[in-house]
């Protein structure tokens, strides 16, 4: 009972396998026989399909065509609403609907065909924007264009604005940005009427495909089979898309009898699959003149693409942390997910929430300067403490300390004597090119876990396994998508159960082997899934005890001895877990109040900024993380997923930039789509404050999302500072910068 | 070029000026091999099909990510580029050739103790940029690591655990 892992920077469980390039990913996979599979989609934005003809000098005898007419079961992807269909049965409503699939066994020459099918579209008006679908200037989905919307109240805002000392007012926006996991979407099936559907891919919740896939194939859950390989990269992009690729290599499988393999090049992947929502927040605030917040209105709208797919579940994140971590008594949310003819969106980390979060903490620093206090003092005045409520009326129960971490990440960040000191430097600077300096900051939280009754839905499952060897295997559909599960599974379960990290296995998550642990999304897996894996093993440890196996101090041999005996007098041990959710968890679906998350993680993010007169390029120079995420159960681990998550919401702020051409990403290529290189990002420092939190295992809450919510608002905040002017929309690129100060 | 023959049956349907094979002999990770490819064929694909070393990943297809970097007479190159005939009588290593009989490179050892590894899909071309950079530069700065590893992305770690993984592999 020595072994301690919790808190400690214990290696990547399978990191061998990725340093040497021995892990399999999807597309290193390859089937006896197998064909290659390619999607053909719609060539326009919305309309009528009037023919399809398959054309040029191809052997199309060779080849295996699947249309609408061959979908097995019922044509839509299982999700929210089951409005979009596996392949466009008539009519298309984005463009790049899948309409036909073809498989050859020669990869290259599928690919001639795919450009040899030619699809022809009787078109109708299509709209792009969230200004034309909030307008109904065409209505393309249901009666208003309206996927799912929200209200938030909490007081009465409507009393406030009359006797109000200051009523300040702003929009903002936020642009798509497309997750850019760097390995592509993809998926291999096998499919026949005897054995089912097998489908090996990238992907982040196989039980999401598996669901879908019941639904298509209209086959018992038990014939369909879904298994994770190594997956290079999610953030959210391989949440929901993987049912859609998966169901399309597995109807050609199905048809064909063979193995079908369809793995998308970088440009299909980027023009087809899902990408952040864009966003639009009006934000209007009542404030007295000692700066303290007495009501604010927000109107929130997001862009769904042309399929509800994740937009009410994105939405409702983005509404409930619109308001951020202040104490307001009056605050009104109105929040709308509405459709347009591009792609459906869908997940990208921090889902909603870095949105409605950029908007806010702009939002705070211009109501702050209305008020005449500094962004600092004015964020003290309204900083939310135990026992205060949020806009959703929870009860804060956590011990949070805003204004001790604000202190904290200002003095990291040596702000107050750089604000000065740019302040002069700029000052003397002007009228000359040169380079201006600024330092800004963001406060913000992220809910860990799904929304209010979400977990309770859920019924997340973990089982644990103990072999005859005195191993002892964890099986949860949580997948490893580069964040840790294998690792942060292995910690939790070797330091409940006392015995070596190496004497935990982690089960490869495959739904004919693994119980539903649910979707490995939300900042869900270290402390919901966790903690379900801690009670799984002590489960174990429990039942060996109370079989007088196991004494109550023991040791690693002792404890093998004791899973030997076991399974040798009883066949088997294994045990299960399912979700109960904390105590004193409320939470009011319809009147969307009562407690929106368990717990919450709290941050001050600050950047340093320069901004270059000559070349009009906003640099980050310097990052400050602080966060309270209660314990850091691995601090490597941890620290990596802060950087990676910050170096994303630079990537968001200055350099993503989705071109749109008539609904489709025109810029569908790494090599004008910009990514932050090893040479863009600044130094990001890192730095954690713990703060156990009861109900997490080992006393974590969530941590993966968080850093995509904060650098955005504290870079413009830090641009605003060295320029003078404040922006309100991201991404923010240098031609917007020229076009601003060209004089 | 040794020789060449007019492709069979269906790929030679294909009108393209890739319809012909010929034989490429090289060195890949110490040993020799001789494939036959279409002149045109992409270095990463024959290595990821033809001799099944599917360490080496594509991210992008046009060599912006580096996902695909392997090492041809001594320089590291991005494989998706490199047409398969260009390759013929080259030394080439891949992820696969790093470590020997066995034991890690430092470079690897160092990636999985300071987490510079995360999803892994950049790590082999991202391994292969870093081992050349320290073949070239023993003990880089911190502009010249960003600057040596600059045609890597790496959309996991925002970069930091890369950069230390470097220095602690050259503080071995």
């Amino acid at each position: 009972m020595t072994t301690h892992t919790i808190g400690k920077s214990v290696p990547r469980k399978e990191g061998r396998k990725k340093v040497t390039g021995q892990a399999l990913y999807v597309d290193d996979l390859s089937f006896p026989e197998m064909l290659h599979g390619v999607t053909v989609r719609s060539p326009a934005a919305r309309g009528k399909i009037t023919n399809i003809s398959f054309d040029g000098d191809i052997p199309w005898d060779e080849f295996i065509i699947v249309t609408a007419k061959d979908v097995p079961g019922a044509n839509y992807v299982a999700l929210i609403l089951n409005d979009q269909p596996y392949l466009a049965d008539g009519f298309v409503n984005h463009p790049e609907e899948p309409v036909v699939l073809l498989a050859h066994a020669d990869k290259y020459l599928v690919e001639e065909a795919r450009r040899n099918v030619h699809i022809t579209v009787e078109e109708q008006p299509a709209i792009f924007s969230l200004a034309d679908s909030l307008a109904k200037k065409e209505i393309i989905w249901g009666e208003d264009n309206v996927f799912k919307k929200f209200l938030v109240d909490k007081g009465n805002v409507d009393d406030v604005w009359a006797s109000a000392d200051l009523i300040i007012e702003g929009e903002y926006e936020t642009g798509a940005q497309e997750q850019l996991y760097i390995e592509n979407n993809g998926a291999i099936a096998i499919a026949n009427a005897n054995d089912g559907v097998t489908v090996w891919g990238s992907m982040q919740c196989p039980y999401y495909v598996h669901k879908a896939l019941v639904k298509l194939f209209d086959l018992p859950e038990e014939k369909i089979r879904i298994i994770q390989t190594e997956t290079g990269g999610g953030f959210g992009g391989k949440e929901e898309y993987p049912s859609l690729i998966a169901g399309h290599a597995a109807m050609l499988a199905w048809k064909a009898g063979k193995p079908v393999k369809m793995i998308y090049d970088r440009a299909e992947d980027m023009v087809a699959t899902t990408k952040r929502h864009p966003s639009h927040t009006r934000h209007k605030t009542a404030v007295s003149k000692d700066g303290k917040l007495l009501a604010m209105e927000i109107d929130f709208v997001i862009d769904g693409g042309a399929y509800c797919t994740l937009s009410p579940v994105v939405l409702s994140r983005g509404t409930i942390h619109a308001a951020g971590p202040y104490v307001c008594p009056n605050v009104r949310i109105h929040s709308k997910a509405v459709a347009t003819n591009v792609p459906p969106h869908g997940a990208f980390r921090g889902f909603g929430a870095p949105q409605s979060i950029f908007a806010l903490e702009r939002h705070m620093d211009k109501v702050a300067q209305a008020v005449g206090l500094s962004p600092e003092e004015f964020r003290r005045r309204n900083f939310i403490h135990e026992g205060e409520t949020t806009a959703t009326s929870q009860i804060i129960r956590e011990r949070v300390d805003m204004d001790r971490l604000l202190t904290e990440a200002l003095k990291l960040s040596d702000y107050h004597s750089k604000r000065e000191r740019f302040a002069r430097e700029n000052n003397a600077s002007n009228g000359r090119f040169s380079k201006k300096r600024g330092i800004g900051f963001a406060s913000f939280m992220h809910g860990a876990g799904f929304t209010g009754s979400g977990e309770v839905y859920l019924q997340s499952v973990v089982s644990a396994e103990a072999t005859a060897e005195g191993k002892v295997r964890i099986l949860a559909a949580s997948t490893e998508i580069g964040q840790g599960t294998n690792t942060i599974f292995s910690q939790i379960a070797s330091e409940t159960l006392g015995v070596d990290f190496d004497s935990i296995e982690i089960v490869q998550p495959d739904t004919g082997r693994v119980p539903n642990s649910g979707p490995t999304v939300a900042s869900r897996t270290s402390m919901v899934v966790g903690k379900l894996v801690e009670s799984a093993v002590l489960g174990l440890k429990q039942t060996l005890a109370g079989s007088g196996l196991l004494p109550a101090e023991y040791s690693e041999a002792e404890f093998k001895r004791a899973c030997a005996g076991y399974i040798a007098q009883f066949g088997s041990l294994k045990t299960s877990s399912t979700y109960q959710p904390p105590p004193n968890v409320h939470w009011d679906d319809d009147k969307y109040q009562g407690d929106a998350y368990g717990a919450y993680a709290w941050a001050i993010y600050v950047a340093e900024v320069s901004f270059d007169e000559l070349t009009y390029e906003a640099r980050v120079e310097d990052f400050v993380a602080l966060q309270e995420i209660g314990r850091v159960l691995n601090p490597v681990l941890a620290a990596g997923q802060i950087e990676g998550g910050v170096a994303q919401a630079i990537g968001f702020t200055l350099f993503e930039n989705v071109v749109w051409k008539d609904g489709r990403m025109a810029n569908n290529q790494m090599t004008n789509y910009i990514i932050p290189t090893p040479a863009d990002i600044p130094p990001i420092r890192v730095y954690f404050e713990e703060n156990p939190y009861a109900y997490g295992p080992g006393g974590a809450k969530g941590i993966g999302e968080l850093p995509m919510d904060g650098a955005a608002p504290a870079i413009l905040n830090a641009i605003e500072n060295a320029t003078g002017v404040s922006f309100t929309e991201i991404p923010l690129m240098p031609e917007r910068l020229m076009e601003t100060f060209i004089k | 070029m040794k020789y060449m023959v007019f492709l069979p049956s269906i790929t030679g349907k294909l009108k393209t000026s890739t319809g012909f094979f010929m034989q490429i002999h090289f060195t890949v990770n110490g040993e020799e091999r001789s494939v036959e490819v279409f002149p045109m064929a992409r270095l990463l694909d024959v290595l990821r099909e033809q001799l099944h070393l599917t360490g080496t990943k594509e991210g992008c297809g046009e060599g912006e990510c580096g996902a695909c970097t392997v090492v041809i007479d001594g320089r590291i190159v991005n494989s998706c580029l490199v047409p398969a005939a260009q390759a013929n009588g080259a030394e080439i290593t891949t992820i696969e050739g790093v470590a020997v009989n066995g034991e890690l490179h430092a470079v690897q050892q160092a990636f999985i103790d300071h987490g510079g590894a995360q999803c892994g899909i950049c790590t082999p071309g991202m391994i292969l940029a870093a081992v050349d950079l320290l073949k070239r530069i023993p003990q880089p700065n911190e502009s010249e690591i960003r600057n040596g590893l600059a045609g890597n992305l790496c959309r996991c770690t925002g970069y930091m655990k890369i950069f230390e993984s470097v220095v602690r592999a050259y503080q071995k």
